[in-house]
């Protein structure tokens, strides 16, 4: 690994702690978030000069943000790609680092979904927006997300002999993580989950089915929350209170349905590549896999497409409990409990980052021995159809 | 009862889409350069970048590339649950989302790559929704 460029860091972190906020805005989520990211860092809101934003809140965006922050940055950044947002803007980060546009960067998040009610997978196209050349094509036939990503799930298991056992080895390892998280644990309780304890592979095959083939098990939760991070360049990275964790590779990729292509191949097939090239590393010397969880089937998917193991080869990869924090098999994998059991707000691309942060500096409440090495990898948008994916690699200093 | 489901609101892209549903006569754009189908419809050709567009008659039979029963209903379907939402690959290459109809909702009975062919639902007067079923031997 010595000739890796290490050009921009990860030196500020926050995650906000609670899952159901009533009362607050996700403005106030990602403001609070933001002051403490930068205590976190030990940088201050004048040393801020490039923000990304995905403008999910209430009006935030680059410039909503900057008015919001009141602050004059001279890097602004509105890529909104959904869920995978944040790995974008983190390369996006490292780029204009690279290029000397930016110094200190802030990205934020902020949700208050659960407490507005927000169907966010079981909604469906109503048809009332305006009229556009494809998603109104769509509406009329009663997909919802879960939807989406449960066709990708039938023909995987059509595929390559997936089962929904198979894919319940993820429920089962990220509830694990989440009963050590300890606002993992009080999430599950505020949000009335039937069980806030360990699951096995037959509680998840036991759950309601949502959208066949997935179960209830398998689905994220939808919570309030939200976060931020600071990434600096490496000479201000020298001034951060912690030891930065420094952005080795990114990639990014779109997917959507097209003439022939297969839906069991994510957007993560084209990005990951690009990432694991510019960072000189190989998939099995990572220590931690934080892959968007916002179901099983996204996750065993994009396992294969990062190159985990081959397409298809999943349901033997996933056997043996391999994914668990302490597991001998490398990567484990959503350590702090994912969306599955910890949080999911909408967008979960932030959460990845963070996690794999704290892992790299041996601050995760379910610590892999001597972490080196991780990947945060998003995916936005419906796994089905329309899609991006967001790489980022990681690296303890 | 009126129909109370999400409609379709055409754009001039693809209004010769529905125009076709509503004859009963599904029309695809295609290719007059590279001879390639296309959908959802565009302003040129995906595959070239031809502008060279027809609307040409399709065959409406297809196979079933993959599928979900679904149990939690999208707002205003819920008296259909559990339904069978599909994506259909067309003979013509394109792909389609739709229902399927006239099938159970039973996954040993929908076996990927079923041959499936098109119905015209006409659920209004203005709007005809393709739906596909199985086709019977």
């Amino acid at each position: 690994m010595a000739n890796q460029a290490r050009d921009a860091a990860i030196v500020g972190i926050h995650e906000y702690p609670l899952r159901v906020a009533p009362g607050r805005s996700a403005m106030q989520i990602k403001a609070e978030s933001i002051s403490k990211a930068l205590e976190d860092s030990g940088l201050k809101y004048s040393d801020v000069d490039a923000i990304y934003d995905t403008n999910e809140g209430e009006g935030g965006g680059g410039l909503g943000m900057s008015h919001y922050l009141g602050l004059k940055p001279t890097v602004i950044d509105t890529t909104a790609v959904g869920g995978s947002s944040y790995e974008f803007q983190t390369a996006h980060a490292l780029r204009d680092i690279r290029a000397g546009k930016a110094n200190v960067a802030i990205l934020s998040y902020g949700s208050v979904a659960a407490s507005n009610r927000t169907p966010i997978g079981t909604g469906g196209g109503t048809g009332a927006g305006a009229p556009n050349w494809q998603g109104n094509m769509e509406d009329s036939f009663g997909q919802t997300l879960i939807a989406n990503y449960a066709m990708v799930a039938h023909r995987h298991m059509h595929q390559y002999g997936t089962t929904s056992a198979d894919l319940a080895e993820i429920s089962v390892s990220t509830r694990l993580h989440a009963t050590r998280n300890p606002d993992a644990v009080r999430a599950m309780q505020d949000l009335q989950f039937m069980g806030t304890g360990e699951i096995s592979v037959q509680d998840v095959l036991d759950s309601r089915v949502i959208a066949d083939p997935l179960h209830l098990l398998e689905c994220c939760m939808v919570s309030d929350g939200g976060g931020a991070l600071v990434i600096a360049s490496a000479a201000a990275a020298r001034g951060a209170k912690k030891k930065p964790v420094w952005i080795l590779g990114t990639g990014e990729a779109t997917k959507y349905r097209e003439n022939g292509g297969d839906i069991t191949v994510s957007a993560g097939a084209q990005s990951a590549p690009i990432a694991f090239g510019e960072a000189g590393v190989k998939p099995e010397e990572l220590d931690l896999a934080m892959i968007y969880d916002s179901f099983t089937i996204t996750v065993a998917t994009i396992l294969e497409d990062l190159g985990f193991c081959k397409k298809g080869e999943y349901k033997d990869f996933a056997k043996g409990n391999r994914f668990r924090f302490d597991s001998a098999l490398k990567p484990a994998l959503n350590t702090d409990g994912g969306g599955l059991s910890s949080n999911h707000p909408g967008m979960r691309g932030l959460f990845l980052l963070l996690e794999s942060v704290r892992q790299l500096r041996g601050e995760s409440s379910s610590q892999i021995a001597n972490a080196q090495l991780a990947i945060a990898h998003g995916n936005g948008g419906f796994l089905g159809g329309n899609h991006t994916g967001g790489s980022v690699i990681l690296a303890r200093d | 009862m009126p129909y109370n489901k999400p409609l379709p609101q055409p754009t001039p892209e693809t209004q010769p889409f529905w125009d076709s549903m509503k004859r009963h006569q599904m029309q695809l754009p295609r290719c007059q350069d590279c001879r390639e189908f296309h959908f959802y419809p565009r302003a040129f050709c995906p595959k070239c970048y031809s502008a060279n567009l027809a609307w040409e008659d399709v065959s409406g039979r297809g196979r079933l590339e993959t599928y979900v029963i679904n149990h939690r209903a999208a707002p205003r379907f819920e008296e259909d649950a559990p339904y069978v939402i599909a994506v259909v690959t067309l003979e013509e290459g394109p792909r389609m989302m739709s229902n399927l109809v006239e099938a159970e909702p039973d996954p040993a009975r929908l076996p990927p790559d079923l041959p499936l062919e098109v119905v015209y639902d006409d659920v209004t007067d203005e709007v005809t929704l393709p739906k596909f079923r199985p086709v019977r031997a």
